[in-house]
């Protein structure tokens, strides 16, 4: 005990820096190496299915690199590139469908008495802490042709045969609110808990009428909370396998789903892995994005907590 | 008025609330039918959830779940600790943002991804190594240990950022070691968040299918895998019965947490208020 105690005296700082970094070299970093490796590979019957990509064999180094894995996602571009643009526009109309219901609730909460606001907090919370996978099933028994949705209109004679709910747009939206409304609701609130009511009532009492105020005040001072938001919900949203795999049909295929074809049903790991640096450069730009205004946001934060400090 | 919320905004408010709880209410009403058919009534029977209780296959997946997601969230804590003292206190430290592009990047690298790449990675170590020996239980811990200290990290760091740290230079002044001061002071302070974090990184090691169905090998299907493939077939009153009873089991414990911490805070800001303790003087 006194020797591990002196060992983590001398040497704490460092472990506290390279554990978890070496963690994540080892088991973030080289896989993304890895993958990155597979899809120049040639695919090929056996365990791993794939050709090394490099080694030493008889005759010395060699190397087997070939861009045919790529070639194969133009080649067939119905297959490959058209659900990668589904992915992108389906993501897009979810994120601002999310925008729609996300922001009245954000702001409902914001404006509401304190204690009313921690019980829509948890309301906003909950879903967030149960499993997407039994939500995105719970709305299953909802959408389905012979589905509570439809029993109930069949039953109040509203409709005379079931509506096609299930594997359309309709569905993948649906589902991607279920999943992903929470995630865009907390940073609205978070700006709009920071307005300054003042502000408000200053405008209105000079005249300014409810969409006058929206439209110079509120929107201007909650576009971070949209911007992070949005964020939030359009990456995941890209990626997304379960919703399309359950809720999608044929013209709802999404990039995730054909990787999670490709891996496991036609175990062609290299174009597998060429469809993931595919994913990848589609969410390089928003990824970095969210980096940078992620650090500007702490920069920020921190310069509030300073100022605060100071003024104290 | 301004303070207020129109109408429009109020019924697309009540309707966002609706999308998040109808399915989920729908589906608990119908795990008590009695009846095969989803779609017909009839009658209150708790039968399915008995049928559940003596799945084997449930239950086995059920256990496996549990022991994976108590490790990686042990884990995930114990490096989202050390990640966040890292931030917080060593201030700029070699190759610090090398660590925050890799403690940031897990947390919004798709699952398909991050899924695929760590097979290719145990694959790769088992031809160099030997080592892991085919996959199951250790790597899906290894892999939700990987993004599960990502967001550990994240919950921490908020609260070791408040911490205040004159009560830790005065153990140091009156003699007290750095480990010891750690043990004794700083973690019991930042515990709330501690235990958050490690929450936190049990739901989404418990909850994820994509990451644990790259890195699962034969015989480790955890519950969602075990779900998934059962839900592929269609809804049955026992995936019904299984998810009423996770889902109410996880909703209970946030609301009671909440009630806690809420009580909590609201007894340090009355205490604050009677000037009874509290630091920001």
């Amino acid at each position: 005990m006194a020797a591990v105690r002196h060992f983590l005296t001398r040497h704490g700082r460092r472990l506290v820096v390279w554990l978890p970094l070496l963690w994540l070299v080892v088991f973030f970093a080289l896989p993304l190496v890895e993958v990155a490796q597979t899809s120049f590979t040639e695919p090929r019957r056996g365990i791993p299915p794939f050709a090394p990509l490099w080694g030493f064999g008889e005759d010395g180094f060699f190397t087997n690199f070939n861009l045919e894995n790529y070639g194969l996602l133009v080649e067939y571009s119905q297959d490959y590139l058209r659900p990668a643009g589904n992915s992108v526009r389906l993501a897009f109309f979810s994120t601002l469908i999310c925008l729609l219901f996300a922001y009245p609730m954000a702001w409902w909460i914001a404006r509401s008495s304190p204690s009313h606001r921690a019980i829509l907090l948890v309301l906003v919370m909950l879903p967030f802490w149960t499993s997407s996978l039994l939500r995105i099933y719970a709305l299953i028994g909802l959408l389905n042709t012979n589905g509570f949705i439809n029993s109930m209109l069949l039953q109040l004679g509203l409709i005379e045969a079931p509506i096609r709910m299930m594997q359309t747009d309709f569905s993948i939206y649906m589902g991607m609110l279920l999943t992903y409304l929470p995630l865009m609701i907390l940073p609205l609130y978070a700006v709009m808990i920071r307005l300054d009511d003042d502000l408000l009532d200053a405008a209105a009492d000079l005249g300014a009428s409810r969409v006058e105020v929206f439209r110079t005040i509120v929107l201007p001072l909650t576009v971070p909370g949209i911007i992070a938001g949005s964020l939030l919900v359009f990456i995941p949203a890209v990626g997304e396998f379960v919703i399309p795999a359950l809720l999608g049909g044929p013209e709802q295929v999404m990039i995730g789903k054909v990787l999670w074809t490709e891996f496991f049903r036609n175990r062609d790991w290299p174009v597998a892995s060429a469809i993931a640096m595919l994913l990848l450069a589609i969410l390089a730009l928003p990824i970095i994005y969210a980096r940078y205004q992620d650090g500007r946001e702490t920069a920020l934060d921190r310069a509030e907590d300073a100022g605060r400090g100071g003024a104290a | 008025m301004t303070r207020g919320i129109s109408w429009p905004a109020l019924w697309l408010g009540i309707i966002g609330f609706g999308i998040l709880y109808v399915p989920v209410t729908v589906m608990v009403i119908y795990s008590f039918n009695s009846s095969r058919l989803v779609s017909v009534w009839a009658g209150f029977s708790t039968k399915w959830y008995g049928e559940l209780l003596e799945n084997d296959a449930v239950l086995e997946a059920l256990g496996k779940s549990l022991w994976v997601a108590v490790n990686a969230a042990t884990l995930s804590t114990v490096f989202g600790v050390l990640i966040a003292l890292a931030f917080v206190r060593l201030g700029n430290f070699r190759f610090r943002l090398l660590l925050s592009a890799l403690a940031s990047m897990p947390l919004v690298m798709p699952e398909v991804v991050t899924g695929l790449s760590l097979l290719l990675l145990f694959i790769a170590m088992e031809g160099l190594l030997g080592w892991p020996a085919g996959r199951g239980i250790d790597t899906i811990i290894i892999a939700h240990t990987t993004f599960g200290m990502c967001f550990a990290a994240v919950v921490v760091q908020s609260r070791l950022r408040d911490f205040d740290m004159s009560i830790e230079e005065a153990a140091a002044d009156l003699g007290a070691r750095q480990p010891y001061i750690f043990f004794s002071i700083t973690l019991p302070v930042i515990a709330p968040a501690v235990i958050a974090a490690w929450l936190l990184a049990f739901t989404l090691s418990f909850d994820d299918l994509v990451i644990a169905s790259f890195v699962s090998g034969p015989g480790s299907s955890t519950l969602p895998i075990v779900v998934f493939s059962k839900v592929r077939l269609g809804v049955t009153p026992e995936i019904n019965a299984l998810a009423t009873i996770m889902i109410l089991l996880v909703a209970a414990s946030v609301v009671i947490a909440s009630a806690i911490i809420y009580r909590n805070s609201a007894g340090r800001k009355a205490a604050a208020a009677t000037g009874g303790s509290g630091h920001e003087s």
